[in-house]
């Protein structure tokens, strides 16, 4: 059906204005900037001051020991709680997630047991009514798994060769697309939603069942959405029709996500240069001056920074602190050549300086050679100062998912609103190789976890015999973990339906089933010193190999170095393949990624000692980088071995944490990297403008 | 031809433009008392490399140092010029980049046959890097161990070349960061017309730590490391004196 609101003045047509088509509205109207950061302008006064208000209250947060408030009695969802403010007369934009700023909101439908532990080890506790409800007559997402776990899964999750599943937690990665409430209105949604439901297929299959039951809960957290926004005194029925609103309306999407969902990962998706579109045409209007945008934005981004979630302490753990993940993806370039990079891109980086560097929003730029020179350096300059930029590879990304693509939690890149994931967690593989040699005994707990297939029983491993139990007990893991993940995202979709977030999907969506792979360089490395080196495997008195002894030199992963880059490329390669050969819930195509960016302490912790020298108990590397210490020729080398690793085979992301002292990079260019702005072409071999004596004549 | 190295860093971002690939030779004539490499002192030790293998390392990788090149530093590479030359031939016939990071202590003015040798190598050069430790011939040699004659020939030679000329200076507290002394660094160095960048590294104490490993007694036990704020104070007197000679 045709609409043509009023609030859609000046913007070109498109195919947008026949079907929610964000993305053709972006590509008909926003304009590249190429300019430089000049345009940006501070913080107001009432941003100063609001920021400041927000910075008490974190400091009582902290001095409270980590929670400040905590609802233990009101069930979180969409319109649970009346309108809360930080200071609603200067507030440009609004909502929080409670009544309160910093109360932390009760959403007990992941699992009870976890949301009355996040209550107790925070000083609270759960209302014994919501405990019984929530045990006796409605189930939680958590019981469900259980009950259908298998043994062996469930021996899998208690030796930690699989780690993190989300299955007493809210599983997250999902981002709906937010701009949609902005450029639709909700009403227009509801439309399309109510059309969806009348044309599934009408023969009932389980699966048609499930589909007209989901389209009905996202119809009404629709109508919930409406309703959260009214009691902040909004109508958002109808489209955005400036800046403000634009703004306004997609953080109240958001909003309504975040106040359903505790997820392991909550990100924004790619909103700055779709919001651009609006802030150019009111610039040009003479709507809003630049410091009104900017106050909008900082303020837009302030409320980002206020999203917390009740969780235990061993969930931070984990997670090494408390991430919400709310990455918001900014730049990359068009399909059509064109770089996305807009003005607003610039003022969500330009909030990290007003009001100062924080870890969330995690703002990410897609990465392109091909984005403006004046945009990479703002981004350098922005990253020296403040030190909480992500990026990511758009040239890479672009090939597989087009430019309207988003990153959820640090890197699980998806077509916003189009794809969504199953988030899978990790499954170690460096436990699995111990495994591999002991047969399938768990070397820390002594039990049969795994199948009980012959053990290694000679006292230096061969390479040949090592590979080849290892490819098989891989492949039984594979097995049960893509098992494991069908019966949790079963269940998720069962008892803790992100309604409101699919309510931002189209109807046909792409699930992508992820899974992970912990400990790459350890294993990497062990059957590098495997075949490379000698290693004697040292067995307890029960005959388990509980230590190596490494005799001589083996190359190492992270050294650009083909013997072992080589096994590392082969591994992910073989691991993948074997999850290929399982079935998957709703059809799922089934990806995998190298990323534990924090979890690898804890995984290491759980796993003992492997054949590269690597003690019992001692941290993995991150993600899928070298062992600490182990690249010795330096950040190139490094970062070469991990880019052979196959990105078709993990294209839910490969990370690679990089860490320099500043002044390597020569920070103060000043004094330590040439008093010259570094920027000879010497492709040609000539260098040329010095211009060491500017400045000079000045004084 | 085998070179000798101490090790190689294949991210380096402080030697010069871009990003480089940086090779620290091994061996060197000088004993600087802040020396924060003196792992790389003495000769006959290393591991050997030849200039195929650097470049195909550098080849492979050849996307990170699109605006960077190859940067021989050290110990001291003059000592090697041989490898140098060969090294630096083939990297000018795919177009690198090339630098050399020295102290100009092995200069030889009255030798034809080392004049020769660096014309040669110069032909393949494009940047120098040039630390003077002390504009003070009698103060160089307390710091060093050589008197700077060599070295500020070395500068004067290569300038006429017309070989671009970074020069580095660290300001060691109490040994090196007179202001007069700095002033007139900077009036020597404003006369040499390809001078292109000044680097005033302001000295640290991450070295001390290898020289307990070595077992070699550290001479500026008890030296603060300078601040950021008299390393700008110092490089304010040289440009001074830059100043005042053009």
């Amino acid at each position: 059906m045709l609409h043509n609101y009023e609030q859609w003045y000046g913007f070109e047509d498109g195919t947008w204005k026949r079907e929610i088509n964000v993305r053709s509205f972006i590509k008909h109207n926003y304009t590249p900037y190429d300019g430089d950061e000049s345009f940006l302008v501070g913080p107001t006064e009432n941003t100063i001051k609001l920021w400041e208000q927000v910075l008490e209250l974190s400091k009582q947060e902290r001095e409270a020991g980590g929670v400040l408030d905590m609802d233990t009695k009101i069930i979180s969802t969409i319109t649970s709680h009346g309108p809360g403010y930080l200071n609603k007369d200067i507030e440009k934009i609004v909502g929080i997630q409670t009544d309160k700023p910093f109360k932390r909101a009760l959403m007990p439908y992941g699992g009870i047991r976890m949301a009355e532990k996040a209550c107790k080890d925070n000083g609270y506790e759960l209302d014994p009514e919501v405990k019984e409800f929530f045990t006796v007559h409605r189930k939680t997402h958590n019981a469900g798994v259980f009950d259908a776990y298998t043994p062996e899964m469930r021996a899998c999750r208690s030796s930690h060769i699989i780690t993190g599943l989300p299955d007493a937690y809210g599983r997250g990665r999902i981002i709906g697309d937010y701009r949609r409430v902005a450029l639709y209105g909700v009403d227009r949604l509801i439309e399309d939603k109510l059309e969806q439901r009348e044309t599934t297929r009408s023969a009932m299959y389980y699966q048609v069942i499930q589909e007209r039951e989901e389209l009905s809960e996202q119809i009404r957290a629709l109508e919930d959405l409406k309703k959260m926004a009214l009691s902040y005194g909004f109508d958002i029925s109808q489209p955005a029709k400036d800046t403000k609103e634009a703004i306004q309306w997609l953080y109240f999407g958001y909003l309504a996500a975040v106040k359903e969902q505790n997820g392991a990962a909550m990100s924004l998706g790619r909103t700055s240069t779709f919001l651009d579109i609006y802030s150019e045409r009111d610039i040009k209007n003479g709507v809003y001056t630049e410091e009104e945008i900017q106050e909008m934005v900082d303020h837009f981004i302030m409320k980002l920074r206020l999203i917390k979630f009740a969780r235990t302490p061993e969930y931070n753990a984990l997670f090494s602190g408390d991430p919400q993940w709310v990455t918001e993806s900014i730049g990359g370039v068009a399909i059509d050549g064109r770089h996305m990079v807009t003005k607003m891109s610039y003022r969500y980086l330009h909030t990290l300086e007003n009001l100062g560097a924080a870890p969330e929003p995690n703002l990410t730029v897609l990465w392109s050679v091909r984005l403006p020179e004046n945009f990479k350096r703002y981004c350098a300059k922005t990253s020296i100062e403040t030190s909480s930029v992500q990026y990511e590879n758009d040239d890479l990304m672009r090939f597989h998912h087009g430019d309207d693509y988003a990153i959820a939690c640090c890197v699980s890149s998806m077509v916003v609103g189009k794809e969504m994931q199953f988030f899978g967690a990790r499954a170690n593989l460096a436990k699995c190789l111990l495994y591999a040699i002991n047969g399938g005994i768990d070397e820390i707990s002594g039990k049969q976890v795994a199948p009980e297939f012959r053990p290694i029983t000679s006292e230096y491993l061969d390479y040949d015999e090592v590979m080849k139990k290892y490819d098989a007990m891989m492949e039984w893991l594979a097995g049960v973990y893509v098992n494991t993940l069908n019966i949790i995202h079963y269940m998720h979709d069962k008892y803790c339906y992100e309604k409101l977030q699919m309510a931002l999907h189209d109807k046909k969506v792409t699930r992508w089933f992820a899974t992970g792979i912990a400990g790459l360089s350890v294993v990497a490395d062990s059957l590098s010193a495997i075949k490379y080196a000698k290693v004697k495997a040292i067995r307890n008195e029960d005959g388990i190999v509980v230590d190596y002894e490494v005799e001589g030199d083996f190359p190492k992963y992270g050294n650009d170095d083909d013997r072992v880059d080589k096994i590392a490329y082969d591994i992910v390669h073989r691991f993948m393949t074997h999850v290929k050969k399982n079935h998957t819930y709703r059809d799922g195509i089934p990806t995998t990624s190298i990323l534990t960016i924090t979890s690898n302490v804890v995984y290491g912790k759980n796993t003992g000692a492997t054949p590269d020298g690597r003690k019992k108990g001692e941290a993995f590397a991150p993600g899928a980088n070298p062992m600490h210490r182990r690249d010795t020729n330096g950040a190139v080398a490094s970062l070469a071995s991990v880019a052979k690793l196959p990105f078709r085979d993990a294209q839910d992301g490969i990370s690679n944490t990089f860490s320099i002292i500043p002044d390597a990079l020569g920070k103060d260019l000043q004094i330590f990297a040439g008093d010259i702005e570094v920027d000879f072409d010497c492709s040609t071999g000539a260098c040329s403008t010095p211009t060491l004596f500017e400045g000079l004549d000045g004084e | 031809m085998i070179g000798y190295i101490h090790s190689k860093e294949s991210f380096g971002t402080v030697d010069g433009p871009g990003i480089r690939y940086v090779l620290f030779m091994q061996g060197c004539p000088m004993r600087c008392l802040y020396c924060h490499n003196p792992d790389t002192w003495k000769t006959g030790q290393g591991t050997p490399i030849t200039a195929d293998e650097i470049l195909r390392e550098f080849n492979k990788n050849k996307s990170f140092y699109t605006k960077g090149g190859i940067t021989v530093s050290g110990g001291e590479p003059l000592m090697q010029i041989d490898f140098l030359t060969e090294l630096f031939k083939k990297a000018k016939e795919k177009n690198i980049h090339t630098c050399i990071d020295t102290s100009g202590v092995t200069f030889n003015k009255d030798d034809d046959r080392y004049l020769s040798k660096l014309d040669e190598l110069l032909e393949f050069t494009d940047l120098i890097m040039l630390d003077i430790k002390h504009i003070d011939s009698d103060k160089h040699k307390e710091l060093t161990g050589k008197d700077n004659k060599n070295i500020l020939e070395f500068a004067e030679y290569v300038d006429k070349k017309n070989i671009y000329l970074w020069i580095r200076h660290v300001v060691v507290p109490s040994y090196t960061d007179s202001p007069e002394k700095l002033y007139n660094l900077g009036k020597y160095i404003g006369q040499l017309k390809n001078l292109n960048a000044l680097d005033v590294l302001p000295y640290h104490t991450m070295g001390v730590n290898k020289y307990k490993e070595l077992g070699i007694p550290y001479k500026l036990e008890g030296v603060k490391p300078l601040t950021k704020t008299d390393a700008e104070i110092a490089k304010g007197h040289i440009l001074e004196g830059i100043k005042s000679v053009r």
